[in-house]
């Protein structure tokens, strides 16, 4: 049950919504937008958050597009994990996505909800980041394009409080290229990840993205130095990826920091095993 | 306005109902239209007891506001009667408790009917989202490889 009352709006337009947020927060409204809303409902249940006003973005045309482009593909922010698992545009990202979750879960979640997510793993971005993928977000002046690496900012992708996320665009050149993904949990198959590691094969090189180390899903080209360093075996190239790591691996009880790095280094050696592999 | 008249049909049924927005189609599905088939169990999306079907798709009732539910096609457990898994079920001895029985039925008919050539992989992969405290795994998995199985047999 959650405790507390709020307004429910369902746009039909960015614009719609733009405005709505703007007449809302005027009144002095506490407003949130809303996706697939599974996060949304728990943490209200549990009184983590508290809103006065919802947009529910579903409605939005633009945000439920999926399709290819001659140039690029490009994912509505409102469309479910499954429906991207199912239509399967975006291989490395069908990987990481179906092993969110539960499959009842993603029907639910949207890659939106995911991309914006409190939770400290947000596996969802981690193709995007490799991709160099962008952004199209609904702002007050229209829809701005941003490349995700230059919103995602430490810890999250930072928008204004009214901007929202309408698209994400890949190109298409990068979507069917060679990848790894691997999700390692404490135990069952359904739980958030120790380590979730996704690596891309782009052009000669491989670029890797982690999520479950730390607070927040990350990228590093000085990591993917190391990664794609051919002179050095494997086992080096690994040694000297976790020099390069900042100290704070999380450790909690799923796993301790110790045993992140372990899994971490097998989970690496494994993928260079198979996408040296792939591209010799 | 933090509350709403919204109409779906819910097993075949029209159905009208003045819910608060924060209302989760779950607290709506039993506590206004009698229909307790739906199980609370976690509340958050990780159990599987309170599955129901929108659209054909099956969802957790407990992680969406009934709003969301409006205009659409709502199926529970009492929607669906003399079909071919129930019968597997009690055939196979597919429950104990029975407590998240009607959450599986759901998902295992969603299954059936979504996708009848789904491999083993597919079939693990919708059944981890449900959750039984007296492991009765195998039996359920078993009811749903032979109705699959028979399915691609006879059609």
């Amino acid at each position: 049950m959650i405790h507390f009352d709020f307004e429910y709006v369902k746009p039909s337009s960015a614009e719609e919504a733009l405005q709505l947020f703007e007449q809302f927060t005027a009144n002095g409204k506490k407003v949130m937008y809303y996706g697939g809303g599974t996060e949304f409902i728990s943490r209200a249940r549990m009184n983590e958050i508290m809103t006065d006003v919802v947009i529910d973005l579903k409605a939005i045309p633009a945000c439920n597009v999926l399709e290819e482009n001659t140039e690029e593909l490009v994912i509505g922010a409102t469309k479910t994990l499954t429906d991207l698992v199912e239509t399967n545009f975006f291989p490395l990202l069908s990987s990481v996505i179906r092993l969110i979750a539960t499959r009842t879960e993603r029907n639910k979640i949207t890659i939106g909800g995911n991309l914006m997510s409190n939770l400290p793993y947000k596996e969802g971005i981690l193709p995007f980041l490799l991709a160099d993928s962008k952004l199209a977000i609904a702002t007050k002046k229209g829809i701005k394009k941003e490349k995700i690496t230059t919103v995602f900012e430490e810890d999250k992708i930072r928008l204004k409080e009214e901007e929202f996320i309408v698209q994400i665009l890949t190109d298409k050149k990068v979507v069917n290229q060679a990848f790894f993904n691997e999700k390692k949990t404490k135990q069952s198959k359904v739980n958030y990840p120790i380590l979730t590691l996704a690596a891309l094969q782009m052009e000669e090189n491989i670029k890797v993205a982690f999520s479950g180390l730390y607070e927040f899903p990350f990228h590093s080209k000085e990591i993917d130095k190391q990664v794609n360093d051919h002179k050095t075996s494997f086992d080096k190239r690994v040694e000297k990826v976790i020099k390069l790591l900042p100290a704070s691996i999380i450790d909690d009880m799923h796993a301790s920091s110790k045993y992140r790095q372990f899994v971490l280094k097998s989970s690496l050696v494994k993928m260079l095993e198979n996408m040296e592999a792939v591209s010799s | 306005m933090t509350k709403q008249e919204i109409s779906m049909t819910v097993n075949g049924m029209e159905k009208e109902v003045f819910v608060r927005n924060a209302d989760t189609l779950l607290h709506i599905l039993r506590a206004q239209l009698g229909l307790t088939g739906a199980k609370p169990g976690c509340n958050n999306g990780d159990c599987g007891s309170c599955t129901i079907l929108m659209d054909g798709k099956p969802l957790n009732a407990c992680h969406m506001l009934a709003v969301e539910a409006s205009n659409k096609h709502i199926t529970t457990i009492e929607g669906l009667t003399d079909t071919t898994i129930q019968d597997k079920f009690i055939q196979k001895w597919a429950l104990q408790c029975g407590y998240c029985t009607p959450g599986f039925v759901l998902n295992c008919y969603a299954l059936i009917e979504n996708e009848p050539n789904a491999n083993d992989v597919e079939v693990d992969e919708w059944l981890d989202s449900n959750i039984c405290r007296c492991t009765g795994y195998q039996e359920i998995k078993e009811s749903v490889k032979e109705l699959l199985r028979a399915r691609r047999a006879y059609g």
